[in-house]
């Protein structure tokens, strides 16, 4: 596949907070909003932006679990939810892990591309806090082989699988301590870009100094071998929602075009998940859904002003800056350490806070990161917002379900350039 | 026998109280682990107490603690359950495990249930003609060789172990409430004390992950051998600011408020009191003026307080039952009043003028939660006591003073054989009652 038929593009970005440990609103022992909530104020974010919600051809809702942790399926049910508009109007579902919001794009994408739908509604939403994280975990496991590997895997299933790669990265490399500093830097640059988002689960973090809390000695007994509890990303409730829209469907909802930003290209890329890679020390899958984005859009990674990075684990951020090409083999900690991933950095990466900052409403995580990419390339980031680099006009955001198994790398360009 | 083998018929009596249930809880999640590892052992866990009432609230306490207690071990369990292939998600896992517990407890009234046991818990009302009464019960009706382990906070060992002649087969194990999440045992022996019952006791210990720290047995032991010289000098302080024209709650007010914020404790000296219960404080000096030989350890306005039946304690449902102070959520919100009866809220002019007698709080004074967390405590707390020191606000004065006393009593309690070393009343203290520094300081 090559250059897109027809232009595409996205445009009226919302995201809700993102609730969960560490928000000011986060009370543990009360009631809170379920999927609906977050479906309908993310939704509704989206439609404010536009003249007439009448005018959206279809929706799409990508999300992980709620399955299980809401005991609820039937994802397109919600899109005419969000307004009675949208009632009696296609609608798609996606799961693909954490890489569901992803799939998403992907999904309203191909519609306009195929001309069946000038306006695409697309959605993310996840409700992970009605379930403890000990028994949330066998649910995220579910990215995972069930059948391979759950039993053998750690109880927090996730996080023992990304302890095993940074294990093998200190191995492979021969250098732990440097990596460990890396991993809390990369912690550290998380903290200052979500205290900038009011949106993020990290926004009222006030730790004097992140990169030390950062540097924690994992404890095995208590969690991980490799990796503490900075270098994950917390349990997230939140809803997301932007519009995608051809050029005559930008004409449409009234929305002039320095409101949005084009979407070029994008990646797919999709792994056996009953196997794992010998190697731990390259995100082979999302090497290949990153090459074929850059392909696609002609375009080299240098060429790249923004990026949302998948880092639902510090090391995971840390080995894909090798796998896409920024850094060299083994020398990913070097371009941490280096500040080129800091937001005054050659290229900053999750301005907003990541995964690890914003949060990471798993199934929704993918749709966050266009929302936030469209934002910086729209000047609508507020306190988050970088200067893009009249050379570089483009972002690219890596969603990517389970450990490297389904990811959807998007590449999006400014508009007027 | 190895402790492994007493575990296989173990009794608790008085499992249906706050610290019995607890110790049920330790017991029986020991118990199923090593169901797992030794699948034809019948093991059994006698879960006794008089009250029925108290019985039937015993097993859904249980099982909401056993399931907390298996959500924080997963680990293990999940390494425990390796060779399990019907069980794949924490949740089975943790469900087969409070399962497994919950089956090996044997709930009764019926005290000779204890008769085949190899270990017995004894956790009743703290009241010695009950205690020699049960005990005495027991050694009629249990092998020679079975190992007692008493959780008085008072009574001497060898009091109990000389009226019954249990050979020194008895061990004070003074676990803290509640015996689930804190981590201190005191372990109280003396030199009649068997060596094997000592050791296992120490075994088991560490099994629960516990940290032991062992107390010579003088009545009070380390824990409440400070805690109620503490509460005695903080209800004499209360005297003294009558003296000075306070009324009660007033003074019960400055010198709670002082003993927390400015000595950065986790609770004030009488919210800690009505948290342990008043009626318990009040027991305890009741049971250690028997055995030594100090006319102080009393006090008028405890006793008035026990007169008029305000307790403190908790609800069934875990919340702080009004005391010396009233609460809310239990948060402090207002100041018992004896002379009528009433609570008095902590509010407006009234705790104005009271925060204004204390005084500002002195340079580096931080909340006890913060500091616990804080990675310099150390030498913040050491810049803090010296500005509390210089200071000359009646608030810094009267913790200066509260600081010393406290500091007194570790000392005593070192100097009379209490406790072998400093080392050990800090970490009672430490552990036990969540001080962020032992009252043997430099400070
Ligand atoms: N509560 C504390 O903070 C604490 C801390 C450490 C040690 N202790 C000690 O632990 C022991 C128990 O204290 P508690 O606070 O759990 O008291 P509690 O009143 O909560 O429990 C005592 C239990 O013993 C039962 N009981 C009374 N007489 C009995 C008998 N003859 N046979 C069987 N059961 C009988 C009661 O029904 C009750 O369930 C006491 O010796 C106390 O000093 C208490």
């Amino acid at each position: 596949m090559a250059k897109f038929r027809k232009p595409v593009y996205v445009t009226a970005g919302y995201n809700t907070i993102a609730l969960g440990p560490g928000r000011k609103e986060w009370r543990p022992k009360d009631t809170r909003p379920g999927i609906e909530h977050y479906v309908k104020e993310a939704g509704m974010g989206a439609l404010n932006q536009v003249n007439d919600p009448a005018n959206i051809d279809e929706g799409v809702l990508g999300n992980f679990m709620m399955s299980r942790y809401c005991r609820q399926g039937n994802r397109p049910g919600f899109i005419p939810m969000i307004h009675p508009a949208l009632e009696k109007k296609p609608a798609t579902g996606t799961e693909g892990a954490c890489g569901s919001g992803g799939l998403a794009l992907t999904v309203a994408i191909k519609s306009i591309l195929a001309d069946v739908a000038e306006t695409v509604l697309c959605v993310g939403v996840e409700v992970q806090n009605s379930v403890k994280s000990v028994y949330g975990a066998d649910i995220l496991a579910g990215a995972g082989h069930y059948a391979g590997q759950r039993k053998t895997g750690h109880a927090h299933f996730f996080p023992g699988k990304f302890s095993d790669r940074a294990g093998f990265y200190f191995k492979k490399y021969n250098k732990p301590e440097a990596t460990r500093e890396a991993m809390a830097l990369w912690y550290a640059n998380a903290i200052e870009n979500a205290r900038l988002n009011p949106k993020a689960q990290e926004y009222y973090n006030d730790l004097e100094d992140p990169f030390a809390v950062g540097m924690t000695p994992p404890n095995p007994k208590a969690f991980c071998e490799n990796i503490n509890y900075y270098d994950c990303s917390k349990v997230t409730d939140a809803g997301t929602a932007l519009i995608f829209a051809s050029e005559e469907g930008l004409a449409r909802l009234g929305v002039d075009k320095k409101d949005a930003a084009e979407v070029i290209s994008y990646g797919q890329a999709e792994s056996d998940i009953t196997r794992t890679p010998d190697d731990l020390s390259v995100l082979w899958t999302t090497k290949a859904a990153v090459e074929r984005a850059l392909k696609d859009a002609n375009l080299t990674i240098n060429d790249i002003g923004v990026f949302e990075f998948h880092d639902c684990f510090s090391i995971g951020g840390i080995i894909a800056l090798e796998s896409v090409g920024l850094a060299e083999p083994g020398r990913g900690p070097d371009f941490v350490k280096a500040g080129r991933i800091k937001r005054s950095g050659d290229h900053p990466i999750n301005t907003t806070g990541g995964l690890i900052g914003y949060g990471h409403p798993v199934g929704a995580s993918g749709v966050r990161q266009a929302v936030d990419i469209l934002h910086q390339l729209t000047g609508k980031a507020g306190d988050c917002q970088i200067q893009i680099d009249p050379n570089r006009p483009y972002g690219l955001s890596i969603s990517m379900g389970g450990d490297d198994i389904t990811v959807i790398c998007t590449i999006y360009k400014k508009t007027g350039i | 026998m190895t402790l492994d083998e007493r575990l296989q018929n173990v009794s608790v009596v008085g499992a249906a109280g706050k610290m019995g249930s607890g110790i049920a809880v330790l017991i029986a999640a020991q118990m199923a682990e090593l169901k797992e590892k030794n699948p034809d052992v019948l093991y059994r866990l006698n879960l006794i107490d008089i009250s029925k009432k108290g019985l039937i609230g015993l097993g859904s306490y249980m099982k909401k603690q056993l399931i907390k207690h298996a959500e924080k071990s997963i680990n293990a369990i999940r390494e425990l359950y390796a060779n399990r292939d019907d069980l794949v998600e924490n949740t089975e896992m943790i469900d087969n495990f409070v399962f497994e517990s919950m089956q090996v407890c044997n709930l009764t009234n019926n005290l000779d249930a204890a008769r085949d046991s190899d270990l017995v818990f004894e956790a009743i009302i703290e009241d010695i003609p009950t205690k020699l009464k049960v005990l005495g019960r027991l050694k009629e009706i249990c092998k020679d060789d079975v190992i007692y382990y008493t959780n008085t906070s008072s009574v001497p060992i060898g009091l109990l172990d000389e009226k019954l002649g249990l050979n020194g087969r008895i061990v004070g194990y003074h676990f803290y409430n509640p015996p689930v999440i804190q981590k201190l045992v005191e372990v109280i022996t003396n030199d009649k004390t068997d060596e094997e019952a000592k050791a296992l006791g120490m075994e088991l210990g560490k099994r629960l992950r516990k940290k032991l720290v062992p107390a010579n047995d003088i009545s009070g032991f380390i824990g409440n051998g400070h805690f109620a010289r503490d509460g005695l000098h903080g209800l004499n302080e209360v005297e003294r600011l009558t003296g000075e024209g306070f009324s009660i709650p007033e003074a019960v007010y400055i010198v709670n408020k002082v003993s927390q914020t400015l000595l950065i404790r986790p609770m004030g000296i009488f919210q800690l009191i009505d948290y342990v219960g008043v009626d318990v404080f009040w027991a305890i000096f009741e049971v250690m003026r028997e055995h030594i030989p100090d006319p102080t350890l009393k006090n008028d306005l405890l006793n008035k307080m026990m007169e008029v039946g305000v307790k403190g304690g908790q609800n069934p449902d875990g919340t702080q039952v009004d005391g010396f102070l009233q609460y809310k959520k239990s948060r402090p919100v207002g100041v018992y009043d004896i002379s009528s009866g009433s609570n008095i809220p902590i509010e407006g002019e009234w705790k104005e003028k009271l925060d204004k007698y204390i005084g500002p709080l002195p340079e580096g004074c931080q909340p006890w939660r913060s500091m616990l967390v804080d990675p310099n405590k150390g030498q913040k707390l050491e810049r803090y006591f010296a500005n509390l020191r210089r200071s000359d606000t009646a608030g810094a004065k009267l913790a200066v003073g509260y600081l010393e006393r406290s500091r007194e009593i570790g000392q005593m309690l070192v100097d009379t054989g209490v406790a072998d070393s400093p080392q050990d009343v800090n970490d009672v203290l430490l552990n036990g009652f969540f001080h962020i520094y032992g009252p043997i300081n430099n400070y």
